[in-house]
């Protein structure tokens, strides 16, 4: 039906952001040849926008830190739902991910002996976060990207060609996987400049195309974030887990309207600022949960104390771990004790001199002058918890990253679950795309050897294909008003922004911060006629760089993970980090043992299924792995007995 | 303030021609222009092509021009123009156009590529590697480059000189170049490589005639002239136009 | 679709004569008709840089072919120190050497000039001055040239702008020289110390502002310690550099306030020298 371009690759990577390049440059490096494909231009992932740093054990500032302390932190800040392999592997591997960096081209702020500076972040418990100033993401963008140039001239010199080995399509998104049989045989996908359609065939595929959060209306994510990946895995019939976690950051922007969400970094309180309700009140010393009691200090004196001396104080609740920061916040704005515009108030500009204040955190500096007209040198910030990660995703084997059930498949970073658990603390993200973004790479470059090897390399059937490109087009059609088949019920084609506002908005409201039961049916119940309308989205113009074509697909991803958010927070009876209901406000200790597995309705991968309202995503719960032994032995016992249940503490 | 209706004239079309047109279009408080775009594209123009990501000045997606001014359309704020002004968007206009405010932006691209990369240290493995605050600041300073490529197209070497592009890399690369010679521990000296003549010889140095644009342009503030490409000119007269130097370099290579 | 070596659809045109649409009306760029669509007043800081350049061209052209009024005890005209020449009005103890014999028949300031005048044309901030005053390339930013081609600093003999660093080291012995000058505008007229006029002061100011100029200047800047790969194996010259940093943000101001106090200087010792105004003296 549609001629489609196609190539040949031995791995293909989805989405150019750290963990998609890493990947990239790890699969290059076992001598595969490496695609990788991404919506935006090369360069411009929103890992830029990561501003605090890359948590990593190193030791730099702090000599006592070690990967355990970092594996303790990761599965505290997580609530113990965590993967511990995945959050072992983690710890253990970022110091050597960072330091290759460095090797790549780096430049981290330094310490006064010559190594990488590390500062102080929510939940980590010494100074761990290698940085620079406030654009760490953006240093490991351009880091990874540049590596892939010096590859790329590499191979230029060896072969006569940049792009022989390692090649980006950038401005291209995938719209399906494709399979022979089980197993993976390719992506389908459209450039966006051109509007043509491609077929890149490959028996490895790596998803690393980050979060959802642009389900939500107010968020710190871009466009991108539309869960390209967690669908792409769902339709090729991987399961999604934990679903239900997503972390609202707690301090983003809340005015002007426009550039409400943006973030602003954590590193503000790392370095010493404060958050205050508006009878002055640094409230934080209020909502410090039990299980962090002893942890945090108890009065303003002690907390000031910590900045200088933390040996010897503990450190100030306004550290604590995201979701308690963003639960706190909100709640001061419920009682009446917020900012004018519905926040609270973020303050550096009495606790540090401004000359300070323009070194650490250039880029907010800028960020609120340009945009809000603020100046955080001498006035405080208003901020409120803004949507900013996906704790769930792909379900993956923790040492290869290859996705459960469908034989080449892997998933690394944001887009693959397990890793963080509940709750995500920050500066894990960076060194999580770091570290399982190169086992990917390096396990799908296995993976497309063996089956080179074997003789057996998969092959796409033309009618997925050709199923593939018709889906694409159906927008097009609707708009002519002559609906086919699959098209659904007819009825008036429906704008795709205004279906993606009011996703966004019923989202918000209906799953976001604090959720109810009741709630989260009446999301589900919207979701399902949204999904009836988008069948019917219909858009203008033609295919060549038409972004309402873009988005009318992108609304299919949205709309699958918004159910799998909605589903999986609904069958969830209980609180934990990133998910917290007001009908169930206490964590479950029973609840530890189980995660919760997303898995698309209808097998087949198809969505042409009638929909009867039950939706496309089918729920089951799953038993988590025992935490081996060694690994508990690093706790306490008196903390265990917070998270695990007496049975499990028995074994 | 409230909100208010502004006139846009935004350029829409392709390589085969196109043209500005008019827009009459709500605008709130505390908006940029790309809120207004979007806005367009949700309520009267839903093909209207533009590029942007992170809507915070932080991945340069958005860059385009403003009333003949290259920006990105993220960080100009509605309120440094009159409501009575006229806007006028058009892509930017150094690169080929793609579509209405989308440009081929291959150039910078291929330009990148040009530049060697980092050469690492013999001898240091990963985590051996020692630098110093003062000796990474001014690197460090070109690497809060966000390649939105403002000063690429503001550039008056290939905007009004297509025929340059060939043997001019642009700011952002000569930059690039310039962070990679002031980098502490890049050892590409040790392998033949001089950064300071190939940036005259190979990137182009010689066209820059310092008119400062790329730097007035930067949304990075990154004093691209001053720091980057006068330094750079600087090295590359140590190599090619100065015989103390030269005589210098002689007698102290003799005296090994 | 791939980041770079992809052939484009449509090769952009070059431009090969000045009639063929080329820069902004190249084939391949968006179909906008103006040159330039900007609609602040682009033309005026041009405008105001050509204007006072060319305003100090001719004060300077006169009183540099004047010969005359240039020495008023004890104050002499920047433009005339160091007078190497034999028909220089004898400057007690001043910077005053016939190293130019009596064939020497033009105005002194010619042969002292030539260094000031190289310094300030090859200096970075002036380029770009008299590069968009003069020459528009470019005329503002984003606003097209009005030419076909354009080499810039490749050729001869705009390539000669590399050698600017051997006029500061000449600008700095003027420096010196001046600040002789300004040293011995400390003596009355009968060669005894512990004067001082309004004089005194004009120089004092004059020479703040030149040295000032002088060391701010990007080579000076790059010879102090840019050059340096590793600024913590040198923590003096890294100050040093620091510190010439700080004066080199302000090249542009002090180019055009040493560029005012040197025309302000010299037309104060002629007033002085013709007898149109006499010199206050404060002690």
């Amino acid at each position: 039906m549609t001629q489609v371009e196609r190539q040949a690759w031995d791995v293909v990577v989805i989405g150019a952001g750290g963990a998609g390049l890493r990947a990239a440059i790890e699969a290059r490096e076992q001598g595969m040849r490496c695609a990788v494909i991404c919506k935006s231009l090369f360069g411009k992932a929103h890992t830029v926008m990561a501003e605090g740093g890359i948590a990593a054990s190193m030791g730099n500032v702090n000599e006592r830190d070690n990967w355990q302390v970092h594996f303790r932190d990761t599965m505290r800040g997580g609530k113990f739902l965590n993967h511990w392999r995945m959050a072992e592997l983690h710890a253990q591997e970022a110091p050597d991910r960072v330091w290759e960096l460095e090797t790549w081209g780096a430049l981290f702020d330094r310490t006064p002996e010559g190594k990488i500076s590390q500062r102080n972040f929510g939940g980590h418990e010494y100074p761990r976060l290698a940085h620079v100033g406030d654009r760490t993401g953006l240093e490991l963008i351009r880091t990874l990207q540049q590596k892939i140039v010096s590859l790329q001239q590499e191979d230029k010199a060896a072969t006569g060609d940049y792009e022989s080995r390692l090649k980006i399509f950038q401005e291209c998104t995938v719209t399906r996987i494709v399979k022979d049989g089980d197993r993976v045989a390719g992506v389908f996908g459209y450039e966006r400049e051109s509007g043509r359609f491609f077929t890149l065939e490959a028996p490895a595929v790596v998803l690393a195309t980050g979060g959802i959060g642009k389900s939500f209306k107010v968020t710190s994510n871009s466009w991108e974030y539309t869960g390209d990946g967690h669908s792409l895995a769902l339709l090729a019939g991987a399961p999604l887990i934990n679903m239900e976690f997503v972390q609202f950051h707690p301090t983003g922007m809340v005015w002007p309207p426009s550039v409400k969400g943006i973030l602003v970094t954590e590193s503000v309180r790392g370095d010493g600022g404060v958050l205050r309700n508006s009878e002055g009140k640094r409230f934080m010393f209020d909502y410090i949960p039990d299980v962090f009691k002893e942890k945090y200090a108890e009065s303003e004196a002690e907390g000031d104390r910590w900045y200088e001396d933390p040996d010897h104080n503990r450190r100030p609740p306004e550290l604590l771990p995201r979701d308690e920061v963003a639960r706190a916040i909100n709640a001061e704005v419920k009682a009446g004790r917020g900012s004018p515009h519905g926040g609270v108030f973020l303050d550096v500009s009495t606790r540090m001199p401004p000359e300070v204040i323009k070194r650490r955190l250039p880029s907010m500096h800028h960020q609120f002058k340009e945009l809000a007209d603020v100046d955080i040198t001498a006035e405080p910030m208003e901020v409120g918890p803004t949507c900013h990660y996906v704790m769930g995703g792909v379900d993956v084997d923790p040492d290869t990253a290859a996705a459960t059930g469908v034989p080449g498949l892997f998933a690394a970073g944001e887009v693959a679950g397990g890793m963080h658990g509940s709750n995500r603390l920050g500066g894990n993200s960076l060194s999580d795309l770091l570290v399982f973004g190169r086992r990917a790479g390096l396990h799908a470059a296995r993976y497309a050897q063996e089956s080179a090897a074997s003789g057996t390399r998969p092959v796409p059937d033309e009618a997925q294909l050709d199923l593939a490109a018709a889906e694409a087009l159906r927008p097009f059609s609707a708009e002519a008003g002559e609906p086919e088949e699959t098209a659904g019920p007819a009825g008036p084609p429906e704008n795709p922004y205004t279906l993606h506002q009011e996703l966004q908005q019923s989202m918000n409201d209906l799953v976001g911060i604090i959720r109810k039961a009741g709630e989260m049916e009446e999301a589900l119940h919207r979701l399902a006629s949204l999904r009836v309308r988008a069948r019917r989205a219909g858009v203008e113009g033609h295919r060549q760089f038409n972004p309402g074509w873009h988005l009318a697909i992108d609304l299919r991803n949205m709309l699958l993970v918004s159910e799998c958010v909605a589903r999986a927070a609904l069958e969830r009876t209980e609180s934990r980090g990133g998910h917290t209901r007001d009908d169930c406000p206490e964590m479950d200790r029973e609840w530890r043992r189980l995660n919760l597995v997303c898995r698309l309705s209808d097998p087949s991968g198809g969505l042409a299924a009638p929909d009867t309202g039950n939706g496309q995503i089918r729920l089951e719960r799953r038993e988590t792995p025992p935490i081996r032994p060694d690994l508990l032995n690093l706790f306490e016992k008196d903390e265990l007995v917070k998270y695990l249940t007496d049975e499990e503490l028995t074994q | 303030m409230s909100a208010y209706e502004a006139h846009f004239r935004v350029w829409r079309g392709d390589q085969d021609g196109g043209g500005l047109k008019d827009f009459h279009v709500e605008v709130n408080d505390g908006e940029v222009v790309l809120d207004i775009v979007h806005r367009l594209q949700a309520t009267q123009a839903p093909d209207l092509a533009v590029r942007w990501n992170c809507k915070a000045g932080k991945c340069g997606s958005c860059s385009a021009e403003v009333n003949g001014r290259p920006r990105l359309l993220c960080m100009t704020r509605m309120s440094v123009f009159e409501r009575s002004e006229t806007i006028t968007i058009t892509p930017l206009r150094a690169f080929p156009v793609v579509r209405d405010l989308v440009t081929d932006v291959s150039f910078n691209y291929t330009k990148a590529r040009e530049v060697p990369s980092f050469v690492p240290p013999e001898g240091l493995g990963p985590g051996e590697y020692r630098m110093w605050q003062e000796d990474v600041g001014r690197s460090q300073e070109f690497r809060k480059c966000i390649e939105c490529f403002l000063c690429q197209d503001t550039c008056h070497v290939v905007r009004d000189f297509e025929e340059n592009k060939e043997s001019f890399a642009g700011p952002r690369f000569l930059m690039r170049v310039a962070e990679l010679d002031m980098h502490p521990l890049d050892a590409a000296a040790e392998t033949g490589l001089d950064r300071k003549s190939t940036a005259q010889e190979e990137h182009g140095l010689g066209y820059c005639n310092i008119t400062k644009c790329c730097t007035e342009v930067c949304p990075e503030q990154i004093k691209i002239t001053d720091n980057a490409l006068i330094p750079l000119k600087e090295r590359a007269a140590d190599r090619k136009y100065d015989p103390l130097v030269w005589l210098g370099n002689k007698i102290r290579r003799r005296g090994q | 679709m791939a980041t770079g070596t992809d052939p484009q659809a449509t090769t952009p045109a070059p431009a090969d004569s000045g009639t063929a649409p080329h820069g902004v009306h190249s084939a391949s760029r968006a179909a906008i008709p103006g040159r330039h669509l900007r609609s602040d007043r682009w033309w005026l800081s041009p405008a105001i840089t050509a204007a006072g350049l060319f305003a100090f061209i001719v004060y300077s052209t006169w009183r540099a072919f004047a010969g005359d009024d240039y020495y008023a005890e004890p104050y002499v005209s920047p433009f005339y120190s160091p007078c190497v020449a034999q028909n220089c009005v004898p400057m007690k103890g001043g910077a005053n050497w016939e190293i130019f014999g009596a064939w020497w028949g033009l105005s002194p300031a010619l042969l002292i000039l030539i260094f000031p005048l190289g310094f300030r044309l090859t200096c970075y901030y002036y380029r770009k001055a008299y590069y968009r005053g003069f020459w528009a390339s470019p005329p503002a930013c984003a606003v097209a040239e009005p030419r076909a081609k354009y080499t810039g600093e490749t050729r001869f003999p705009l390539i000669l702008q590399n050698i600017h660093r051997y006029f500061f080291y000449f600008a700095v012995i003027v420096a010196g020289i001046l600040t002789y000058d300004t040293v011995l505008a400390f003596r009355d007229e009968h060669g005894r110390w512990g004067h001082m006029g309004l004089g005194t002061l004009v120089l004092l100011a004059n020479i703040a502002l030149i040295w000032a100029y002088t060391l701010s200047c990007h080579s000076c800047r790059h010879i102090v310690g840019g050059r340096l790969k590793h600024f913590s194996r040198h923590p003096v010259r890294y100050r040093l550099w620091g510190w010439v940093s700080g004066l080199n943000a302000r090249h542009m101001q002090l180019a055009w306030a040493s560029l005012i106090s040197v025309a302000v200087a010299d037309f104060y010792v002629y007033l002085v020298a013709s007898g149109a105004f006499d010199d206050p003296r404060f002690f």
